[in-house]
């Protein structure tokens, strides 16, 4: 089925903003997508209609929020088919699954002179966290690097790990090259070698179908807000027996079982690593974008995405003294360049004033931009809702750059 | 001339750009334009640390004026340095200090100033309002 992308464009309100007195053209849905009214008028009568805060309320309003909640929870679990409904922790979003992981697992499992594998192409919410953790438990972080191309040397993964390795974490796609990584293939080698594997799925999500179960994979962590959902929102999928091993990692309100001052007990999952009020109307709107999505179709999606990246990248590369960073065989819809003798920041700037949104920098991967000898890049990442005519537009655009620039 | 007449120089001459392509282009010519720093000035520093993009500034006092240099690795960032060079070059310490900084607005340059990840551009006139300080010191 081929989707209706004039009738889709229509559910997504800013795409009809002018900027800089031009209509928008928004490339920058690897940092955030936009949101569609489903989402928008779904979290907006929740605010005016059924909000309270969720569990243990006795009356009319918090039981529906309450409801709205859970029933986010099972439509996130039958998004990626977790085994369990309480698998599913909401968090903050993929930096806050990360931390919440490696503290908590490490606090079981990690002690001095163990290791942690991730990835020389991780986000920095990837590398961070296990830094930090590494110090505190005076454990070894590893790095599996990937080629010039922007592809992960996995048959490197099986040789880096040791009897003390302890988990795998690695990115799905790779947020500044696009490139989608062969995760079944990394889970495998570290599994067979006893080893557990995280997953970062926050840029993939969005595009292509994940199923953990037929991956195994131990921990999946993503975002809402790159999924046409809210901002502020996130999810941990973990491996019951692991979760149930794994000490909490904040205190306080949803996540207590009894309280006394001798000592307490925690409640059961996922409700363990839920501390706090739940963002439970910013849980309801990701329930309500995942349900866009899946509508669309996850397939259709993948199918249209790819044909804007072959368009773009066939246009781009069309361009004198442009580089694409990110030349993986599977790639999603990103390209990163530089314009021979262009600064980034001049690139995004000038487009920037053609009402072009593009991302300019390291997008928080700077051990990427070592790799390449580079300050940064400039990153047009297309969505569903984009098209070849505003790709169109990135091309003149480039071009026009180009032009300012020889004199 | 002093602070105030040199920004309303540069104040006039924006307004004659007709359009975004015009004013990008001067600023553009102006960063190709301006000198830049000797490789022994782009030290550590001397760097103005944006997240996107690298400043250098150098400063010094000749009698009772100071003198800046600038340089940056992108061109428009090196044009926006050239017209904070031009406007603060040659002045007092204590001038320098005192200044009303309005012409950045009035050529619609604000946008620039977002004090993260951009240019970096409050951090250089925050420097060069430092150097003013710290020579006013010395002297």
């Amino acid at each position: 089925m081929a989707i209706d992308i004039q009738k889709i464009r229509k559910d997504f309100p800013i795409l009809e903003e002018q900027v800089h007195g031009k209509p928008l053209v928004y490339f920058d849905n690897a940092a955030t997508t936009q949101k569609p009214t489903q989402v928008i008028d779904e979290m907006v009568k929740y605010y005016y209609k059924y909000n309270s805060n969720i569990h243990r309320g006795v009356h009319y309003l918090s039981n529906k929020s309450t409801d709205g909640n859970e029933n986010a929870r099972k439509i996130v679990q039958k998004f990626i088919n977790a085994e369990h409904l309480h698998e599913i922790i909401f968090t903050r979003g993929t930096t806050e699954s990360v931390n919440l992981v490696a503290n908590s697992f490490a606090d079981k499992y990690i002690s001095e002179g163990d290791e942690v594998i991730v990835s020389e192409m991780e986000h920095h919410s990837n590398i961070v966290p296990w830094q930090l953790v590494c110090e505190k438990k005076k454990a070894i972080l590893k790095v599996l690097p990937f080629n010039d191309k922007g592809e992960l040397l996995v048959d490197q993964l099986d040789a880096l790990i040791s009897d003390r390795t302890k988990i795998v974490a690695v990115n799905h796609i790779s947020n500044s090259l696009g490139t989608i990584n062969p995760i079944q293939k990394i889970i495998d080698i570290a599994h067979a070698r006893g080893v557990k594997v995280l997953v970062d799925a926050a840029q993939s999500v969005q595009h292509v179908k994940i199923d953990v179960q037929e991956w195994d994979v131990d921990f999946l962590v993503f975002s809402g807000h790159k999924l046409y959902g809210p901002t502020g929102i996130g999810v941990l999928y973990g491996k019951e027996d692991l979760l149930n091993e794994m000490p909490p990692w904040q205190g306080g309100g949803e996540m207590i079982k009894e309280v006394r001052f001798e000592g307490t007990t925690f409640n059961e999952l996922p409700f363990k690593f839920e501390a706090g009020t739940p963002n439970y109307i910013d849980a309801i709107g990701l329930g309500a974008a995942i349900e866009y999505v899946e509508n669309i179709g996850l397939e259709n999606i993948d199918a249209y995405e790819q044909e804007l990246l072959a368009y773009a990248t066939e246009k781009l590369s069309g361009i004198e003294g442009l580089r694409i960073y990110g030349t993986a065989e599977h790639k999603t819809s990103v390209i990163s360049f530089l314009v021979d003798g262009i600064h980034f920041y001049d690139m995004g700037m000038l487009l920037d004033q053609m009402g072009i949104a593009v991302r300019t920098g390291t997008h928080c991967t700077e051990p990427v931009m070592q790799h390449f000898g580079i300050d940064g890049t400039v990153r047009a990442s297309f969505s569903f809702y984009n098209t070849k005519e505003e790709i169109d537009a990135l091309y003149k655009g480039i071009l026009k750059v180009c032009k300012m620039f020889v004199h | 001339m002093t602070i105030n007449e040199i920004q309303e120089e540069i104040i006039e001459e924006f307004a004659g750009f007709e359009d975004w392509m015009d004013k990008y282009a001067y600023l553009i010519e102006l960063g190709t334009d301006l000198e830049g720093l000797d490789a022994k000035y782009q030290t550590e520093q001397n760097l103005i640390k944006g997240c996107q993009s690298k400043v250098w500034f150098n400063a010094s006092l000749e009698e009772g004026k100071v003198k800046l240099e600038a340089d940056s690795d992108a061109i428009i960032v090196k044009g926006i340095a050239a017209l904070l060079i031009r406007v603060f070059n040659n002045q007092s310490p204590e001038d320098i200090m005192n200044a009303d900084l309005n012409f950045i607005d009035e050529i619609g340059l604000k946008q620039h100033l977002s004090p993260t990840r951009s240019n970096g551009l409050v951090s250089m006139v925050k420097q060069i309002k430092m150097y003013g300080i710290a020579f006013n010191h010395v002297k």
